[in-house]
């Protein structure tokens, strides 16, 4: 039997969001692991990312602001069958939710953390995230972000996250085996996945990326964790997307 | 029938000289000779110096509360002495470190001092004045005229796992105290040998905390994630240490809004689920309190209240949260609060909060206070065979086979619609802080109706709640001049204070409100309209629950008594008090 992991529910996302591509890509890697929907759990954020929780037939439970991997802590320790993935924008997980993400990172929590990383608050109709570049105006900095954007996969790897990679919402097929693996990792994994806001960002379009994004070799030594953290802080004309890090 | 005799003996000194092992040793060796006790601390939030007491009332008859008054005071210094000589009975007792104590003032006559040459004792065999709580507990004994064999046995089980050497070394200082006392001082008013009764074992010493661990487990609470902060702590000390043998999963988390995220996931995944903080800790739950009522999520939060605001004091009690509990939320939703007066209720009423969250999918708070989470006091063991699980309206992978189209938050006469747990196969659902549908998926303010009715449907438990709340009661004659009215942890001080307010004529009762939210009018008029004059008692500044009948029966409750210096009431203050409205 086939299993629909998709619901009959009208998206809110924006017709043509990036978003659509990310759960393409997830569903697919949900197929090909052969997974079934009732012993999946997903545990949805705040934000556009988060109120993507209508369309999935799985297990499912749409929480709060920051705090959805304590929210699938809870569930994967309670019942150890269930696969549990978690979907945050940057702001919940980098922003409100950092404290969580660095603690199931040190715990090696058996859960998946993929992250709709735009570089904004879209839903709240773009104020500066944890992940926007400094000099950034929006409308809560006006004057621009003083700050220096976050790296997150940084922080992830300091913090002995024993899965790393970074996905780009427009190579869908690359995105869905990272999800495959991700899955299949035992402990704690983080996928960031670089996912331009076509309504909001003017800026780092998908265009903007295209020319940057490249993919990691097919060689690039995965267990090294010394080359991950260089790596990963390669942002510029050149940005590299694919799994850094996997341990053990 | 016999009078009660009741005697109070106290120990004070720096923190980490081993008062509270001390009154604790003290309270098992009552239990073991057959009487009763009551073991209550005072300490700073340090872990060395400064001043820390341990105060046991020992009985032949129950111990509801600690009494004020004391009849044997052991004082390791200065400030010991100092603190607490105002609060000594008449024909008392000061035994005093002769080598830290220096000063004696206010002597009326009344308390005999007597010096105790503590550090050549300890000399002569080699021991230093790490084992001053136990010779001093020789000497208890011996005063009490109870049996050294039981002392020495209770060192063997309180220190076990310390090492061979200090449990010898401590059982030679109690040793010493016996001899010590045997042969210098000739007391005999304190003997309790006539009064031993070993025919009564069915009994057991226990904290609240204790108590609610106990319960928790016997409620087969399966997930219990709690970030430290006294007095709740040992909650999770305990729990943590029997985790493997209880097949419970216990997680100290990075703070208490994770806690009680977790906790909702793992409930939400089928477990029984609890979590548990003070005050400052549950400010930072309150959203995820919200989350769980929304998405009606069963989960049992417990709440050991200390005095606030803010960090407050940390190692002291007060009664200062319940409008909080009952109020905090942003919207409104249906919550219980159970509170429990002594262990016996904190064990019965855990096993019945997971009972009530799992019926009701709401929240349920077990309000405690630091005087009942870490007071020992003896009491019948806790009765296994009456803990019943009720997990409430759960549907089977069968019975989820015949449906076609599964709604979690269907719609129902009493709010209650039955769940499904991840893993079964036709249970396919969305849980949501959003406002939902009757499968969950989110709606908005353009399908009002539906929000409607989920609001209507979440308050439609209310009325079944109402009904399994634990019921007030009242003690005392029905015909008594004096009503006074409270909750939780007063009930040990005034049932201990009604003993002597009552003993010439019916002069006060006393209503207790086990569940102060959400008051059941029913009831509570019934008792309250018997009453003559009504004097709320409670442990807050306010009258929180005073206010909460207020609003809810439309009464005034004018007459309060309140106490909020950090401390609960003593039975002594109450007697005081309750006269000035006799008047």
């Amino acid at each position: 039997m086939k299993n629909s992991f998709i619901t009959s529910n009208k998206s809110i996302w924006c017709p043509g969001c990036s978003n659509f591509n990310i759960q393409a890509a997830l569903v697919s890697a949900f197929s090909e692991l052969k997974l079934e929907p009732h012993r999946i759990g997903m545990f949805f954020d705040i934000g556009c990312t988060g109120n993507g929780c209508v369309s999935y037939n799985t297990y499912g439970f749409h929480g709060l602001h920051g705090r959805v991997v304590p929210l699938a802590t809870g569930a994967k320790l309670a019942n150890d069958k269930l696969t549990a993935i978690c979907m945050a924008g940057d702001g919940g997980a980098y922003g409100e939710g950092l404290n969580h993400l660095v603690e199931a990172a040190r715990n090696n929590f058996d859960i998946t953390l993929i992250v709709s990383n735009n570089r904004l608050y879209s839903l709240t109709t773009g104020q500066a995230s944890p992940t926007s570049e400094k000099g950034t105006e929006t409308k809560s900095t006006p004057y621009g972000v003083n700050k220096i954007g976050m790296n997150p996969l940084s922080i992830a790897l300091s913090a002995d996250a024993g899965f790393v990679a970074r996905g780009y919402a427009y190579e869908i097929k690359h995105l869905s085996e990272i999800f495959k693996q991700a899955i299949k990792h035992k402990g704690f994994s983080l996928i960031d996945v670089i996912q331009p806001c076509i309504t909001l960002d003017k800026k780092n379009t998908k265009e903007w990326y295209s020319k940057k994004i490249y993919k990691l070799d097919k060689n690039w030594p995965s267990k090294d964790k010394n080359k991950a953290l260089i790596k990963v802080q390669e942002w510029g004309d050149k940005i590299p997307i694919g799994i850094f890090f996997e341990g053990k | 029938m016999k009078q009660e005799k009741k005697i109070t003996w106290k120990i004070g000194g720096e923190s980490g000289q081993g008062q509270r092992l001390a009154g604790l040793a003290l309270g098992r060796v009552c239990l073991s000779s057959g009487l009763f006790c009551f073991v209550y601390s005072e300490f700073s939030s340090r872990l060395r110096g400064g001043l820390a007491t341990n105060q046991v009332s020992i009985s032949d008859k129950p111990v509801e509360a600690i009494s004020k008054k004391i009849n044997v005071l052991f004082a390791l210094s200065q400030s010991t002495l100092d603190h607490c000589q105002k609060n000594m009975a008449d024909n008392s007792l000061i035994f005093y470190d002769d080598n830290k104590v220096k000063e004696i003032t206010n002597n009326k006559g009344e308390i005999k001092y007597i010096p105790l040459p503590l550090k050549e004792l300890t000399d002569k065999v080699n021991l230093d004045s790490s084992v001053y709580n136990f010779l001093i507990l020789g000497i208890s004994v011996a005063l009490l005229n109870l049996d050294i064999k039981l002392l020495k046995k209770e060192i063997e089980k309180g220190l076990n796992g310390n090492g061979k050497e200090l449990i010898q070394n401590n059982k030679e200082a109690a040793q010493i105290g016996w001899d010590y006392a045997n042969e210098n001082l000739n007391i005999k008013q304190f003997s309790y040998k006539n009064e031993i009764n070993l025919k009564s074992n069915k009994r057991i010493i226990s904290t609240g905390n204790e108590a609610v661990a106990k319960g928790a487990v016997s409620a087969n609470c399966g997930f219990y994630s709690s970030y430290p902060m006294t007095p709740s702590s040992s909650i999770l000390h305990i729990l943590a240490k029997q985790a493997k043998e209880n097949k419970m999963i216990v997680v100290h988390p990075e703070d208490e809004i994770s806690a009680i995220n977790m906790a909702i996931g793992a409930s939400w995944s089928g477990a029984r689920a609890m979590t548990g903080t003070s005050g400052g800790g549950f400010a930072l739950m309150s959203e995820g309190l919200n989350l769980s009522a929304m998405s009606e999520t069963p989960l049992v939060v417990v709440d050991s209240q200390r005095p606030g605001p803010s960090t407050g004091m940390a190692t002291w009690t007060e009664q200062g949260d319940l409008q909080y509990l009952a109020k905090v939320g942003y919207g409104d939703f249906p919550r219980i609060i159970l509170s429990p007066a002594n262990p016996e209720e904190s064990f019965y009423f855990t096993t019945l909060a997971f009972n009530l969250a799992d019926i009701y999918q709401v929240p349920v708070f077990i309000l405690l206070d630091k005087y009942v989470s870490e007071s020992h006091k003896t009491i019948l063991d806790f009765n296994l065979n009456k803990v019943k699980i009720n997990r409430g309206k759960i549907f089977t992978n069968e019975q989820l086979a015949k449906i076609k189209d599964y709604k979690r938050y269907a719609f129902s006469k009493d709010g209650v619609s039955p769940r499904s747990f991840p893993g079964q196969k036709n249970g396919i659902f969305l849980a949501n802080g959003n406002e939902h549908d009757e499968h969950g998926f989110s709606i908005d303010g353009f399908s009002s109706d539906l929000r409607k009715k989920q609001m209507e449907k979440r308050h439609a438990k209310l009325k079944n709640i109402l009904n399994d709340l634990p019921k007030p009661e009242m003690f005392g004659s029905d015909n008594s001049l004096i009503t006074l009215v409270g909750w939780g942890s007063v009930k040990g001080p005034v049932l201990e204070a009604l003993k002597e307010l009552n003993q010439k004529g019916n002069k006060v009762n006393y209503i207790h409100v086990p569940a102060p939210f959400p008051i059941d009018p029913k009831s509570l008029s019934g008792l309250l309209n018997k009453a003559k004059k009504i004097v709320v008692i409670e442990n807050n500044y306010k009258g929180q629950m005073a206010d909460l009948m207020q609003e809810t029966l439309g009464m005034k409750f004018e007459n309060r008594l309140n106490k909020y210096n950090g401390q609960q009431f003593f039975p002594e203050e109450i007697i005081k008090e309750v006269k000035n409205y006799e008047k």
